[in-house]
């Protein structure tokens, strides 16, 4: 599903070059749950960054589902992740001034799907949220707006999905919560994932685990 | 109050980012009513420095179309008066080629002028100059005539040589007319042109210096009683001109006051994005133990210190704009302004922009006051339910009375202030009325068109859009621009589309009863079809309304014209083709009893006259009353012969007086039928009309110019908060439009989202721009100039597609600057 050969991210900066990736290899066949760890700086969000085409590698290649992601403009990494990629950050990231059903329902809408409504209300259902349907982002708790990440990272029903961090920001309850819902969409739809954490434990809920240092995939770890 | 300072100099010491937009707004809004009252002032000044020479003396008695009479000069010399008469009447003046030029000629007696010096080129005396027949004009008669200094021209029956130029004569503006260039005579030469008759349109003036003129002027109505004569001192040097001054310096200020108004909106928008990046700030001290009040010191203390800046940069720029441009200005100028500091234009300007600054800030400052401490925890934002206390709703209401107050009190003209205050204040409530239809239907028709389009129509409704400021902003700006666009050309339609319908193409004057056979026959020989009309005219001045003096009669502002010197009567047996009765009946042909009058009826309405009441009027020196026994509607655009008084014959018929004529003929008629006209009646003065509206265009070109410049600055300060809006939403559009991206919209879905959202709210605007533009322009024909209004089209899909293309660029702006943003940093600092 994800092939990655020599991947490498090298930004300017004042006091010189910075290699943020170091010629990075990786496979995630489908359907499997991969769980990136690291250290902090180690280039983890830089790699999930790189593979959802928000960030340009300055060498190798990313390849999903043998197209090459590595060669595409900004317009065809658009539609990729339109219709192939859901990612959950660790912030959030909802538009603060639509509901949530509108937040749900955009990536549907800009896909040009007739139902994009009803299916973003069943999204949300299915994370408990069919209660806060017209809230805006700054009327739900931490929780609650990682529930809607997930229902729109879901509703369009990507083949991959790429997660920084998710539980980040949230309690260890609440993370654990979303978590489960995590895990428990995963399973219902089949969806291949790369989870991003520094939380061994939840790593070791994945099929697999990679550990990511300066850069590098230091130790990938069986499942 | 002194912790309130300490901590507004903490705060401000941190910078004042935000409140740029305060300082320009402000600055650009005093900025025009300073410049605008100190170049008023500099003209008043100059007017009042320069009003003897203007008038030409201490004091001028003007008798109208009557020689001045010898026991009058008499009378003055007695007093130690120095005296100096002059004539003055329009004319024609004929090259030896048989080329003809319409001028203002002035025949002087040697004294003239009593002040200052007229300029001649080349330089000799004036006395030699005028000298056996000789003449002074302006240049621009010798290009038209193509003559050069030293030939022969004729001038009614006489001929002249051209002595020079006359560069400058010190008491031009006082009887400026923009109808032709002056020719200056010795009075002795004017009896030879046989150009003077009884009744024709000439103007007789003694002017005087002397050590008391004050005291001649106050013994004179005693000396002369009855004399109908026009007394004016230096302080009324210019009677027209103050009062054109003071008509366009008003329009200008209002022009000038929407500017500021627009930059009131962006004080308002400007103090609220400010204090809501402020409000951690303001919720850390309200949680100190800040009391509501203190809070409220600190935050007005920190945005007036920034008005008072725009402010004074407004001030400044005023003070300085009329000195650099003085250039520029004096030539299109009167009377050469006195330049220099004017403190009451500026303390006025002044007024204006603190009342505005805390017109448009104590709200958003009363809503932070009153933000709880909790509310910050929760979103870091002033609740939007937050309104300040009763108290400074009562402050900010009394605040904006004050300045409807001070604009209509320091109008010339109040009423028509009270009426742009009462305009505007619907303007704005129509623009906030539109922003809330705008954002309902939006949530109505957001499942409309395809996906980017829903997603920009869907921006206009979500919270803290930013178009009730946008359509505001460009509204107003727009609206002034249109009105004025509209008015400039309903001015210039009433001028030019009604001359080929139904205008004559001259208006022949001051022929005599005798002449009357022989014009006919000239006109009747001409080989083109032509169409003559003409009507006796005779000069009268009112002197009583219903029995009382017109100086004492109750009159209104609009109608007083009519009333102020010498004006045309006519009589007439039958009514004048195309008369409109409005009241009362027409006399019969036959009719020989006491004289009968018809009179306008808007100047009726404005004299308080009605059927049955009696006008005097003094004709040639003779009190005649005539009772009014009906009112006309008069279409003045229609540029036929027209007079406000149409008497009876009898009494009338009997008086000395001359014929205007109207003849329409084709084009290349023109010169022959002039030149055969005054070959054979040198007397007579033929003026082609397209020659006097051209000139009318001009002046009207010049004036419209000043409004639009100004009027442009109010869209320039639409513009400056409309730049203040998108910038401060311009962070929220850039994470949306990451976001988006990361959700997989395209950089073409999210410009037409865009493009979409500001081009509905350009849409708005400018059609709301274009119905106030209607309105105001209406206004303006109807009440105040007094004519029809008519619907321009084309100026409004101006206004429209300006509208539309000022919103797209900041729209395609925004999304530019937005899409250029690398959404991995933004995402990944989140």
């Amino acid at each position: 599903m994800v092939r990655v050969r020599g991947l490498a991210l090298t930004v300017p900066s004042a006091a010189g070059a910075v290699n943020i990736l170091r010629g990075v290899d990786l496979d995630i066949l489908k359907g499997e749950a991969v769980g990136l760890v690291g250290p902090s700086g180690s280039g983890k969000t830089s790699l999930l960054m790189v593979l959802a085409g928000l960030e340009r590698a300055t060498g190798g290649t990313v390849e999903l589902d043998g197209r090459r992601v590595t060669a595409m403009t900004e317009d065809q990494l658009a539609k990729l992740r339109r219709d192939r990629v859901g990612i959950v950050f660790q912030a959030f990231h909802l538009i603060p001034t639509m509901t949530a059903l509108e937040n749900v329902a955009i990536p549907l809408e800009l896909a040009a799907i007739r139902d994009a409504e009803p299916r973003a209300r069943a999204a949300l259902d299915s994370v408990g949220l069919g209660h806060r349907l017209t809230h805006l982002p700054g009327q739900l708790s931490g929780g609650e707006q990682q529930r809607v990440a997930l229902a729109r990272a879901f509703a369009p029903e990507p083949a991959l999905l790429l997660a920084d961090e998710p539980t980040g920001n949230l309690d260890h309850a609440t993370g654990q919560a979303v978590i489960d819902l995590l895990f428990a969409m995963r399973a219902r739809t089949g969806t291949t994932l790369l989870l991003i954490t520094h939380d061994r434990a939840l790593a070791a809920r994945c099929d697999r685990q990679v550990h990511m240092s300066d850069g590098r995939i230091t130790e990938p770890v069986p499942a | 109050m002194i912790l309130a300072l300490r901590l507004a100099r903490r705060e401000l010491r941190g910078g004042v980012r935000g409140l740029w937009i305060v300082v320009l707004c402000l600055a650009l809004g005093t900025g025009v009513i300073a410049a605008v009252g100190t170049l008023r002032a500099a003209v008043d000044a100059g007017l009042a420095q320069d009003g003897r020479a203007l008038l030409g003396g201490d004091l001028e008695i003007d008798t109208g179309p009557q020689p001045v009479p010898a026991d009058l000069i008499a009378w003055l010399r007695a007093r130690g008066a120095a005296t100096s008469e002059v004539v003055q009447m329009r004319s024609m003046l004929i090259a030896p080629n048989g080329e003809r030029q319409l001028i203002e000629l002035k025949a002087v007696d040697a004294p003239w002028p009593l002040v200052g010096q007229a300029g001649l080129a080349p330089p000799q005396p004036l006395a030699r100059a005028l000298a056996g027949q000789g003449l002074l004009t302006q240049q621009v008669v010798l290009d038209r005539l193509r003559l050069s200094v030293g030939d022969s021209v004729r001038l009614g029956t006489a001929t002249f040589r051209i002595a020079g130029l006359l560069e400058s004569e010190p008491d031009r503006v006082a009887t400026a007319s923009i109808l032709g260039p002056r020719v200056l005579i010795a009075a002795a030469g004017l009896p030879a042109t046989g150009l003077v008759s009884p009744g024709s349109l000439v103007r007789y003036a003694v002017r005087l210096t002397a050590p008391d003129a004050p005291a001649i002027a106050a013994a004179l109505p005693e000396a002369f009683p009855r004399s109908g004569w026009r007394v004016r001192d230096p302080s009324q040097a210019a009677p027209g001109v103050t009062r054109f001054i003071d008509q366009i310096a008003l329009f200008l200020t209002l022009v000038g006051l929407t500017s500021l108004l627009v930059g009131g909106i962006g004080v308002a928008n400007g103090v609220r994005a400010w204090l809501d990046a402020r409000a951690r700030t303001i919720a850390i001290l309200r949680c100190l133990g800040a009391a509501p009040s203190l809070v409220f010191a600190v935050c007005l203390i920190q945005v007036m210190a920034l008005a008072l800046c725009g402010i004074a940069i407004g001030l400044a720029a005023g003070a300085a704009l009329p000195l650099l441009a003085a250039g520029l200005l004096s030539p299109l100028l009167p009377v050469p302004p006195v330049l220099g500091l004017y403190p009451g234009p500026l303390a006025l300007a002044a007024g204006y922009g603190v009342l505005i600054a805390l017109c448009f800030s104590l709200w958003p400052l009363g809503r932070a006051a009153r933000m709880p401490g909790a509310a910050l925890f929760r979103d870091g934002l002033i609740p939007e339910s937050t309104r300040p206390s009763p108290a400074l709703v009562a402050a900010n209401a009394a605040l904006a009375l004050a300045l409807v107050g001070l604009t209509v009190a320091s109008a010339t003209d109040r009423r028509f202030a009270l009426y742009f205050c009462a305009g505007a204040g619907l303007a704005l409530l129509l623009f906030r009325a539109a922003a809330v239809l705008v954002a309902r239907l939006a949530r109505l028709a957001r499942a409309l068109g395809p996906p980017a389009v829903r997603l920009g129509i869907g921006n206009l409704a979500r919270p803290g859009s930013p178009a009730p400021l946008l359509l505001l902003s460009a509204g107003l700006g727009l609206s002034t621009l249109a009105s004025v666009a509209l008015i400039q050309g309903n001015m210039q339609h009433q001028i030019r589309s009604q001359l080929p319908a139904n205008a004559p193409s001259f208006f022949f004057v001051d022929i005599q009863n005798d002449q009357m056979d022989a014009f006919k026959r000239i006109v009747a020989s001409m080989p083109a079809r032509t169409e003559l009309r003409d009507v006796p005219s005779l000069r009268a001045r009112v002197v009583a309304l219903k029995g009382v003096a017109v100086e004492e009669a109750d009159v209104t502002p609009e109608t007083a014209w009519a009333l102020k010197g010498d004006r045309g009567l006519t009589y007439a047996a039958a009514p004048p083709e195309g008369t409109r009765l409005a009241a009362g009946k027409w006399w019969p042909e036959t009719y020989d009893g006491p004289p009968l009058v018809s009179l306008d009826a808007v100047l009726a309405k404005g004299w308080h006259v009605a059927l049955g009441d009696q006008i005097r009027v003094n004709v040639l020196g003779r009190d005649v009353d005539l009772t009014v026994a009906s009112l006309r509607d008069i279409a003045w655009q229609s540029m036929g012969i027209n007079f406000f008084m149409v008497a009876s014959p009898g009494l009338l018929s009997n008086a000395p007086h001359t014929h205007i004529a109207t003849v329409r003929i084709a084009d290349a008629q023109q010169g022959a039928l002039l030149r055969a006209v005054t070959d054979a009646l040198p007397n007579v003065t033929g003026v082609l009309l397209r020659d006097v509206l051209g000139a009318v265009s001009a002046l009207l070109d010049q004036i419209a110019a000043a409004l639009t410049v100004t009027g442009g600055v109010t869209l320039v300060a639409g513009a400056l908060v409309m730049v203040g809006a998108v910038a401060a939403g311009q962070r929220r559009r850039v994470r949306e439009a990451v976001v988006l991206r990361t959700l997989g919209a395209t950089r073409a879905q999210i410009r037409t989202a865009w493009l979409t959202e500001f081009g509905l709210i350009g849409s708005v605007a400018g059609l709301i721009a274009a119905a106030i533009g209607s309105a105001a322009s209406y206004a303006v024909a109807h009440y105040i100039l007094h004519t029809t209004w008519i619907f321009l089209p084309v100026t409004l899909i101006y206004t429209l597609a300006g509208a539309l293309a000022i919103m797209l660029m900041f729209g395609y702006a925004g999304t530019s600057a937005a899409l250029r943003v690398r959404p991995a940093a933004l995402l990944r600092n989140d």
